[in-house]
């Protein structure tokens, strides 16, 4: 039986190193997914971490530089709004008044830097009359981002 | 009156399903041949029922009845003709009638080879398949039915996604419901054993070809895939992590698994408890990534219809989970293996890691695909893990994998001798060091690149010297080289056949490694007459062009493209707009080579055309990742030819 002994040994410490790496991964690459407001009432402890936050582009607040490729815009979830930073060219879904879902860190003085932007169809979304029914609903939209993100 | 007609095919087609399920298994328990014979008349029924279904519904794509929803939601007047034809298969309904039609197909194939061959388990094989089929064709019949009239009937249907209208959709879902359907045989195979309580290897060695050729299909149907996201997409990859990408993925890790694992049942008789375990995990993954992708319950980029499909696929892999497990629990004490371990440097031990590896990496993939919904659940907080997560775990498990990859074909059976492994594996080891050595003195710096190069090299080493020694072992029997090299691989067809399989996923490997280490990218705007450097290339920005297309309207961009030894041209990245879609979708334009690609995606620009935003990306090797398909395929036509010989 030293051969079982032996294999079921191995196959123990290898299945170890997996969890581990698998545990390690998760660690390192878990991101809150978070409303504007979520985030802004967590203020300076949210800041410098990774998040992803979901909300609807403020009509209005789009402001696009095309030869330094900067673009700035304003995110709401009805309750709160949140400025954000981005450079490049946005997902070809993306527009004002349409649902959105951004990637980056909180740069903790109310401004967040995204890296990825990934734009939603909103034809099913209707904005918020009331914040918490609204609030649902976007969220139900926004966590499937739909094509949106194929042209990131 | 055509959608009608198609509806009542579908629905006779379910009841000789359900008639046949019946049929078959009473024939086989009662040993009623004439029972047996009326079950596999069914199912010549039903093929030829789905067969007319979907001429019914090609019809109506290409009259534009759009009276029947799943047309109207799927074309438009504008749709050119072919995709108007592979629309077919453009959303679910379509799809599903795609897929029980090959399934259809299989059985058809099943009842032409083994219905002398395979007298005993033939009836159960029979009736585990219509059974399945008889799924697919309610789920057709309920809740997605392709022929579901829309009133009142639109003038003008809402055109087919435009992201399909591209070759590389009409084939990927071929391939990948063809890799899908097809593992459905070893798994009626498998059931039927169970039933019959004959456990010996048959079920492997009958199905041993359809394994190989349904791996193969869902193989292509990857890649494909891959390269349609990279040359349709304008993100300049291939694979994301997505969780539609995994839902096709893990059923190819289980299936690779079970490819290797079966071969030690067949040569050592252990593992047939874990292979039946494969098989049943493998075939319950492919419904479950229908269930994934079409419940809506993940988030995806990939957009799918939705439906409350959701609810049948969970229901049925639940009932096929509960049916296939409670078999193999009741047939346990049958299923002892009669080999054993003898050493844990040994062919088998390799074969062993190899498997638990890839149920690793599947565990993995599942893991990270449903995390959201698990923490979700659990704590109550969204969260997500995203490619870092995948690539952080499974690149250490592949790296593992392709080492074993050279070490497991050459390793002896039972026990390995140090001067066996001397042997076979200095020369390799020595050469793949070497060739990280040079990379490295040629100014290579990348840990994990360096890492996966010596590893390929050491892997193809390996397979070289194997053959080479072959090849001169039937030339001192007074062979020609090229005599001895056609013998060896035709009367060695599965070994060399892998091997040349193994070839191509080391090309792939390459691909991936240079692709992701290696690539440059950079998003800038240019005025016209403007130009930008990436890598080696020289982009000038020369204007605007607009065109009108049959059912979009294409803006481009034009650049002329210099790299550092000649002037390449004109490359017109665009942008199309359809009239259906809110917002536009990219048009790429990319020049493909050995060393590498050029890739330009075409962002915002202004209305007078004096300024736009380029994304350039330089991605070395991709082009490698599809020439290891057709490695794979070559391989794979090597593989299943007859064999002259048996031999592992």
């Amino acid at each position: 039986m030293s051969w079982r002994r032996k294999f079921l040994l191995g196959g123990l410490v290898i299945a170890a190193a997996l969890s581990w790496v698998v545990y390690a991964g998760l660690r390192g690459s878990m991101v809150y997914f978070v409303t504007p407001s979520e985030l802004l009432a967590q203020g300076g402890a949210a800041a410098g971490k990774a998040y992803r936050v979901g909300g609807m582009v403020v009509e209005g607040s789009l402001d696009r530089d095309l030869p330094t490729l900067q673009l700035s815009f304003a995110l709401t979830d009805g309750r709160a709004t949140l400025p954000v930073r981005f450079r490049g060219t946005p997902p070809d879904l993306f527009a004002e008044g349409r649902g959105a879902v951004v990637e980056g860190t909180y740069a903790g003085d109310g401004v967040f830097l995204a890296s990825t932007i990934m734009a939603k169809h909103s034809e099913e979304y209707h904005p918020p009359a009331d914040a918490e029914p609204g609030y649902k609903e976007l969220m139900r939209t926004l966590l499937k981002p739909g094509e949106g993100e194929a042209a990131k | 009156m055509i959608p009608e007609i198609g509806f009542a095919a579908i629905t006779v087609a379910l009841a000789l399903a359900c008639y046949g399920t019946g049929a078959g298994a009473l024939g086989a328990a009662r040993h009623r041949p004439a029972l047996v014979a009326s079950a596999q008349h069914a199912a010549v029924g039903i093929f030829v029922l789905l067969a007319v279904a979907m001429l019914l519904l090609v019809y109506a794509f290409l009259t534009f009845d759009f009276s029947v929803r799943y047309v109207a939601s799927n074309t438009n007047r504008g749709t050119p003709f072919y995709y108007r034809i592979t629309a077919l298969w453009g959303a679910l309904e379509g799809s599903l009638v795609l897929w029980t039609w090959m399934l259809a197909g299989y059985t058809l194939l099943v009842v032409a080879f083994y219905r002398w061959r395979q007298r005993e388990a033939y009836p159960w094989v029979l009736a585990v398949l219509l059974g399945i089929m008889a799924f697919f064709l309610l789920v057709m019949t309920v809740p997605a039915s392709p022929f579901q009239r829309l009133d009142p009937i639109p003038v003008d249907g809402r055109g087919l996604n435009p992201l399909l209208e591209d070759t590389g959709m009409i084939t990927h879902p071929i391939f990948l419901y063809l890799g899908f359907t097809g593992f459905t045989v070893p798994f009626a195979f498998a059931m039927a054993g169970l039933i019959r309580g004959r456990l010996d290897e048959a079920w492997i060695t009958v199905t041993r070809r359809w394994t190989v050729l349904a791996w193969y299909f869902l193989s292509m149907g990857l890649l494909i895939g891959g390269w349609w996201s990279y040359h349709v997409l304008g993100w300049g990859g291939y694979w994301a992590w997505d969780p539609v990408e995994n839902a096709a993925f893990m059923p190819w890790l289980t299936a690779t698994a079970f490819l290797h694992s079966v071969m030690i049942q067949e040569r050592r008789r252990m593992l047939k408890v874990w292979n039946l375990l494969l098989i049943i995990l493998t075939f319950s993954l492919t419904l479950f990534g229908t269930f994934l992708t079409r419940s809506g319950i993940i988030a995806s980029v990939h957009s799918f219809t939705q439906g409350t499909i959701g609810a049948f696929f969970l229901a049925f892999i639940a009932l096929v989970l509960l049916f296939s497990l409670s078999l193999l629990a009741w047939r346990a004490d049958r299923l002892r293996g009669q080999g054993e371990l003898d050493s844990l440097i040994s062919r088998e031990s390799v074969f062993h890691l190899n498997n638990f590896f890839h149920v690793g990496v599947t565990f993995t993939v599942l893991l990270g695909t449903v995390f959201p919904l698990l923490s979700e659940a659990v704590r109550g907080v969204k969260v997500s893990v995203g490619e870092p997560f995948f690539n952080a775990v499974s690149i250490p498990i592949f790296l593992a994998l392709i080492f074993l990859m050279g070490v497991g074909p050459m390793i002896a059976w039972r026990r390995a001798s140090w001067a066996g492994l001397k042997r076979n594996f200095l020369w390799p080891v020595a050469i793949g060091a070497a060739g990280a050595l040079v990379f490295f003195l040629l100014g290579v710096r990348h840990a994990l690149a360096l890492l996966t190069l010596g590893l390929v090299l050491f892997v193809a080493a390996t397979m070289v010297h194997d053959f080479w020694r072959g090849t001169r072992a039937r030339m001192r029997a007074g062979r020609g080289p090229v005599g001895a090299m056609a013998d060896l691989a035709l009367r060695q067809n599965r070994r060399y056949g892998g091997f040349v399989v193994h070839q191509g996923v080391l090309l792939v490997a390459l691909g991936i490694t240079g692709s992701q280490v290696f690539s440059v990218r950079t998003e800038t705007s240019l005025r016209r007459g403007e130009s930008i450097e990436v890598g080696r290339y020289q982009v000038r920005f020369e204007g605007l062009e607009a065109e009108e297309k049959s059912n979009h309207f294409l803006v481009t961009g034009v650049f002329t493209v210099a790299n550092d030894r000649h002037v390449m041209g004109r490359m017109s990245p665009g942008k199309k707009f359809y009239p259906q879609e809110q917002q536009p979708i990219a048009h790429v334009a990319y020049r493909s080579g050995w060393r590498e690609d050029f890739y330009l995606v075409l962002g915002d620009f202004s209305r007078d055309g004096q300024l736009a935003t380029v994304l350039a990306m330089v991605n070395p090797l991709v082009s490698w990742i599809w020439l290891g398909g057709v490695v794979i395929t070559l391989g794979t036509a090597l593989l299943v030819l007859p064999g002259r010989r048996r031999d592992a």
